[in-house]
C-alpha cells in the first residue's frame, strides 16, 4: 500500500503542496478557476513551521481507520469517532508526551525524532479548524483519489512529500 | 535509489515525471526532427526543462509573492486560510501591480537601453569615430532632422546627424518638456494622456520612478501603480523602441519590400555558416559585410567551404532580414534547434532573449559561441566585446573564427532539416504607405468598402507553455480567412514566415475581400514590419490611418494579440499599445490573477480609462474570435457595416 511520507530536511516552506491541495479538491481543478470558487476549497495538507528547529513540516493526517497515534494517546487526547471516519484532537487533554508522534507512519523513522517537537498535534489542532463532525464532509487527505499521484506530491520542487511503499524508505 | 552528497535519498520512483511528445511541443516539422535528434543524442532542451519545473509555483503564476524588502518574501494565501497580508500590510493588490510594474520597467529599460546604443553609434558615426558605419537613408535623417527643429539649411549630413544625435539622447535623461515621438500620435489621444497624467517624461526617468515607486513604503494604491505603468509602456513605444527604429533606418536604411528564406533548412551543409541572434542589428550589420569579405571568402575556400551563410535568429535575425534579406534560421525556441543541427559555426549573440544554456549546449558540439555586448555575458562564451570604433574589423573577426571553425564541424554529427520556406518581408511603415501610392487612403478605402474588415497586429515571442509557433500561426490564418489584414513583428513574423504566410501567394488563404485587395497590391496579407522595437512602426501607421479619418487610434477597427508572449518586453509592449488605444489579446496568462482589482483593471476597467484592454485567451481561435468582434464593434460606431 503506498502512501505519502514526508522528509521535513527537504522541506522549504514555500506552501507549493497547500495550494496544489486545495486545487486538488476544488471543483474547477485549475488554480486560476479555484481561486474564485465559493466556497474555497480546502487544503488537507498544512506547512508547520518548527521555529525551534529552523525547519518546516508539511503535515496531513490521513485519519487512518486504525490510527496508531489513537492507540497510542495515554490520555486520550487523540480519539476517533465511533465509525473511525475522523481523527480528532482536543489539546486540553494533551500532556505534551509525543508518543503519538513517534508512531505515525507517514514519517520517514529519522525524522520520528523531530516529532518530538510538538508539530503533530499543532497540525491536530488545524484540522480541528477545518474537518467537519460529519463523517460525509470528507475533509481529509484521500490521497488525491484518481490521481495517480497526490497533488501535493506533483507540487513539491525538492521531494520533501514523497509517495512510496512506506517499506522502501 | 539514487543517494545524495548530503546523505539524502531520492528514489527514482517518486517525484513528477511527465513525458511529453515530440509532436506536442512544436508544429514545426524541421524543430520536430531537431527535437528528435535532441533526444536520440540526450541533448537537453528548453522544453525538457520546462517539464522539470512542472508543476509551477502557483504563488509565482498568480503574482501574489513579494521580494521587494528583506523582511521578506512574503506571499499571499489565495484561498483565504492563511496570510492576506505581507509583513509591511501590502494586499494581493498590492503586490500583484507592483510585480507587474516592475515588468513592464523591466522590458522598457531593454528597448530603451537598445535605443541609447543606437544612437551612441549614430553619434560616433556623426564624429568620424565609427568609420564603419554611414548615413544610408538621408531623406529620413533630414525628416528626423526637421521634427526635431534642428535646422539642416547649409549644413553637412554629419553636422546634421551629430546635433539630432544630441538631441535624441537628451530623450533619455529629459528632465522636462515631452517626448519628441509622442507628437506623432492623434492629438486626441494626447489630450487625454495628459489628463490621466501618463503623457510620459523621460525615458529613464519613468523607469527608475518604477524602481522608486516598488521600494517597500511607497506607492501602494493598485490603481496609482498601474497608471505609472501605462506612461512607462508609453515612454518604451513612443520613446525607447521609436527612436531605436528610427535611428536604425537611418544608419542601416529603412526597409524595403524584399525576398527572402526562414528557417531551420537555411542552415548550409556546404558553407560556413554563422548565426547572428539577439536583438541589436549595429553588429550584425557589420556581420552581414563581412560574411562578404573576399579575405574570408578566400580563406573559407581554403577550409573547404563553398562560402559563408549569415543566419538569423529573434530579433536580430529580423533586423537584417528587413534590410538585406539575410536568411532567418528560426524563432526563440529554435535557438537550441539551430545548434542541434550540428552545423553552426558560430553563434554570435547581442543582447536578450538569449538562453544561458547555449553554453552547455554549444560544449557538445563543435559550435563557437560568441558574446559580443559589454552587457552581456553567459557561460562558456569566447569573449569578442564589440565597439562602434572599430566595428567591421571586430566583425571580420569574429567571422574568421567561424571560418576557421569549419574544418572542426563533425559530419556524423550533422542534420540539417530540408525544412525552408520562402516569404516576402519588408514592410516598413514607408514601405506600406509607397504600396499604397502614397498615402493610406487605398487601405481607408479597402476598410470602409469592407474588403478589409480591419487590422489585426499580431506581436511576440514563444513561450513553451504553447505548443512552438501554434499560437502565432493558427490565430493569424483564422484572422486573414476573416478578411483581417494582419501585421506582424517579432518572433510572430518568423513563425508566419516559416508557416508560408508571408507570401503573396498566401492571399489564396484569405478571404475575399482581403485575397482581392492583396492581389491588386501584389502584397502577402501578412506583412512584416520587422523587429520588437518596430511595433513602434505598428503605432506610427495606425496614427496615420487615424489622422487621416480624424479619429482617435481607440476607435479604429483593429486589435493587437500576443499569443505566445514571454518576456518582460512584451509586457511593456502590451502597456503602451493599450494605452495607445488598441484592444490586446494576450495567450500566456500574466501573473496578475491573485488580485482581482488588477485582473478585472486589465481586462475591463481600462476600457473607461484609454479606451481599450486586454483580454487573455490561450485558444488562438477563440482569441481571433475576441479580436473580431471588437473590429465589427468598432465599424459600427464609425458606422460602417
Amino acid at each position: 500500500m503506498k502512501d505519502l511520507m514526508i522528509r521535513p530536511e527537504r522541506c522549504m516552506g514555500c506552501r507549493s503542496c497547500e495550494t496544489a491541495c486545495a486545487v486538488a479538491h476544488s471543483e474547477s481543478k485549475s488554480l486560476f478557476s479555484a481561486i474564485g470558487e465559493k466556497p474555497a476549497p480546502k487544503k488537507r495538507i498544512n506547512l508547520e513551521p518548527v521555529p525551534d528547529l529552523g525547519v518546516s513540516l508539511p503535515i496531513t493526517c490521513r485519519h487512518c481507520k486504525e490510527a496508531p497515534c489513537v492507540s497510542v494517546c495515554p490520555t486520550k487526547a487523540i480519539y476517533q469517532d465511533e465509525n473511525a471516519s475522523m481523527v480528532s484532537y482536543d489539546p486540553n487533554r494533551c500532556v505534551d508526551c509525543w508518543i503519538c508522534s513517534t508512531v505515525c507512519s507517514r514519517f520517514t523513522p529519522l525524522y520520528h525524532m523531530i516529532l518530538v517537537m510538538g508539530c503533530w498535534t499543532s497540525s491536530m489542532n488545524h484540522n480541528r479548524k477545518v474537518i467537519s463532525r460529519q463523517a460525509e464532509a470528507g475533509i481529509k487527505c484521500d490521497l488525491c483519489e484518481g490521481r495517480d499521484m497526490p497533488a501535493c506530491v506533483e507540487a513539491c520542487p525538492t521531494h520533501a512529500l514523497i509517495f512510496t511503499e512506506a517499506n522502501e524508505v | 535509489m539514487k543517494v545524495f552528497a548530503d546523505g539524502s535519498i531520492f528514489m527514482l520512483n517518486v517525484g513528477y515525471e511527465m513525458k511529453t511528445e515530440i509532436y506536442e511541443k512544436s508544429i514545426d516539422l524541421a524543430s520536430q526532427k531537431m527535437l528528435q535528434k535532441a533526444e536520440e543524442e540526450g541533448i537537453e532542451t528548453a522544453w525538457d526543462r520546462y517539464e522539470k519545473q512542472l508543476p509551477q509555483c502557483s504563488f509565482g503564476q498568480l503574482g501574489v509573492c513579494c521580494r521587494n524588502c528583506n523582511m521578506g518574501p512574503c506571499r499571499i494565501d489565495p484561498f483565504g486560510e492563511g496570510a492576506q497580508k505581507g509583513i509591511c500590510g501590502a494586499t494581493a493588490d498590492i503586490i500583484v501591480a507592483r510585480n507587474f510594474l516592475r515588468m513592464i520597467a523591466a522590458g522598457a529599460a531593454a528597448h530603451s537601453d537598445h535605443a541609447r546604443d543606437a544612437v551612441l553609434t549614430f553619434k560616433k558615426m556623426s564624429e568620424g569615430e565609427a568609420g564603419s558605419y554611414r548615413i544610408k537613408d538621408e531623406a529620413k535623417l533630414l525628416s528626423l532632422a526637421s521634427e526635431y527643429g534642428i535646422p539642416s539649411e547649409g549644413k553637412s549630413l554629419e553636422e546634421v546627424a551629430g546635433k539630432l544625435a544630441d538631441t535624441l539622447l537628451q530623450e533619455f535623461g529629459k528632465q522636462d518638456g515631452h517626448l519628441q515621438c509622442t507628437r506623432r500620435v492623434p492629438e486626441s489621444r494626447l489630450k487625454l494622456w495628459a489628463e490621466l497624467g501618463i503623457e510620459p517624461r523621460g525615458i529613464d526617468r519613468e523607469i527608475v520612478e518604477c524602481m522608486h515607486r516598488t521600494h517597500i513604503g511607497v506607492d501602494n494604491d493598485a490603481v496609482h501603480i498601474l497608471l505609472q505603468g501605462l506612461r512607462t509602456g508609453l515612454s518604451d513605444g513612443w520613446g525607447g523602441s521609436m527612436i531605436a527604429t528610427d535611428v536604425q533606418d537611418v544608419l542601416f536604411g529603412t526597409p524595403q519590400p524584399r525576398r527572402s528564406t526562414v528557417n531551420l533548412g537555411v542552415l548550409s551543409s556546404d558553407k560556413v555558416n554563422v548565426i547572428v541572434h539577439g536583438h541589436e542589428p549595429i553588429l550584425s550589420e557589420m556581420i552581414v559585410e563581412a560574411a562578404e569579405d573576399p579575405e574570408l571568402l578566400k580563406l573559407a575556400e581554403e577550409k573547404g567551404a563553398s562560402g559563408i551563410n549569415v543566419a538569423g535568429i529573434c530579433c536580430t535575425g529580423n533586423e537584417t532580414l528587413m534590410r538585406h534579406g539575410t536568411p532567418i534560421a528560426g524563432t526563440f525556441l529554435q535557438q537550441e534547434l539551430a545548434v542541434i543541427t550540428g552545423a553552426v559555426e558560430a553563434m554570435v549573440v547581442d543582447v536578450q532573449c538569449v538562453m544561458p544554456s547555449l553554453g552547455e549546449l554549444t560544449g557538445c558540439y563543435h559550435t563557437k559561441f560568441i558574446s559580443t555586448s559589454p552587457k552581456a555575458d553567459f557561460p562558456n562564451t569566447v569573449r569578442m566585446e564589440f565597439h562602434e570604433n572599430r566595428a567591421y574589423e571586430t566583425a571580420k573577426e569574429i567571422v574568421k573564427i567561424a571560418v576557421e571553425n569549419f574544418p572542426n564541424r563533425v559530419p556524423e554529427k550533422v542534420t540539417i532539416p530540408e525544412e525552408k520556406q520562402e516569404c516576402m518581408v519588408g514592410f516598413s511603415a514607408e514601405a506600406i504607405l509607397s504600396a499604397l501610392g502614397g498615402s493610406p487612403d487605398p487601405l481607408i478605402e479597402a476598410i470602409k468598402g469592407g474588403a478589409v474588415r480591419g487590422i489585426g497586429a499580431v506581436v511576440g515571442c514563444n513561450n513553451v507553455k504553447i505548443k512552438h509557433n501554434y499560437g502565432h500561426v493558427n490565430l493569424v490564418k483564422e484572422l486573414i480567412k476573416n478578411n483581417v489584414l494582419v501585421v506582424t513583428t517579432g518572433c510572430n513574423a518568423i513563425a508566419c514566415a516559416e508557416a508560408g504566410l508571408l507570401l503573396p501567394e498566401a492571399s489564396e488563404m484569405a478571404g475575399d475581400g482581403l485575397k482581392a485587395v492583396c492581389k491588386a497590391l501584389g502584397i502577402p496579407p501578412v506583412l512584416h514590419m520587422g523587429s520588437c522595437v518596430d511595433i513602434s512602426r505598428i503605432l506610427v501607421l495606425a496614427s496615420a490611418i487615424a489622422n487621416r479619418l480624424g479619429v482617435d487610434i481607440s476607435d479604429l477597427p483593429a486589435a493587437g494579440a500576443a499569443p505566445e508572449w514571454m518576456s518582460e518586453k512584451a509586457v511593456s509592449i502590451g502597456a503602451y499599445v493599450v494605452s495607445s488605444g488598441v484592444f490586446t489579446v494576450l495567450g500566456t496568462i500574466p501573473a496578475v490573477l491573485g488580485s482581482q482589482a488588477v485582473t478585472s483593471l486589465l481586462t475591463g476597467g481600462l476600457n473607461g480609462v484609454v479606451g481599450a484592454s486586454f483580454a487573455v485567451e490561450p485558444d488562438p481561435l477563440k482569441a481571433a474570435d475576441l479580436m473580431l468582434e471588437h473590429i465589427d464593434e468598432k465599424r459600427k460606431a464609425l458606422g460602417l457595416n
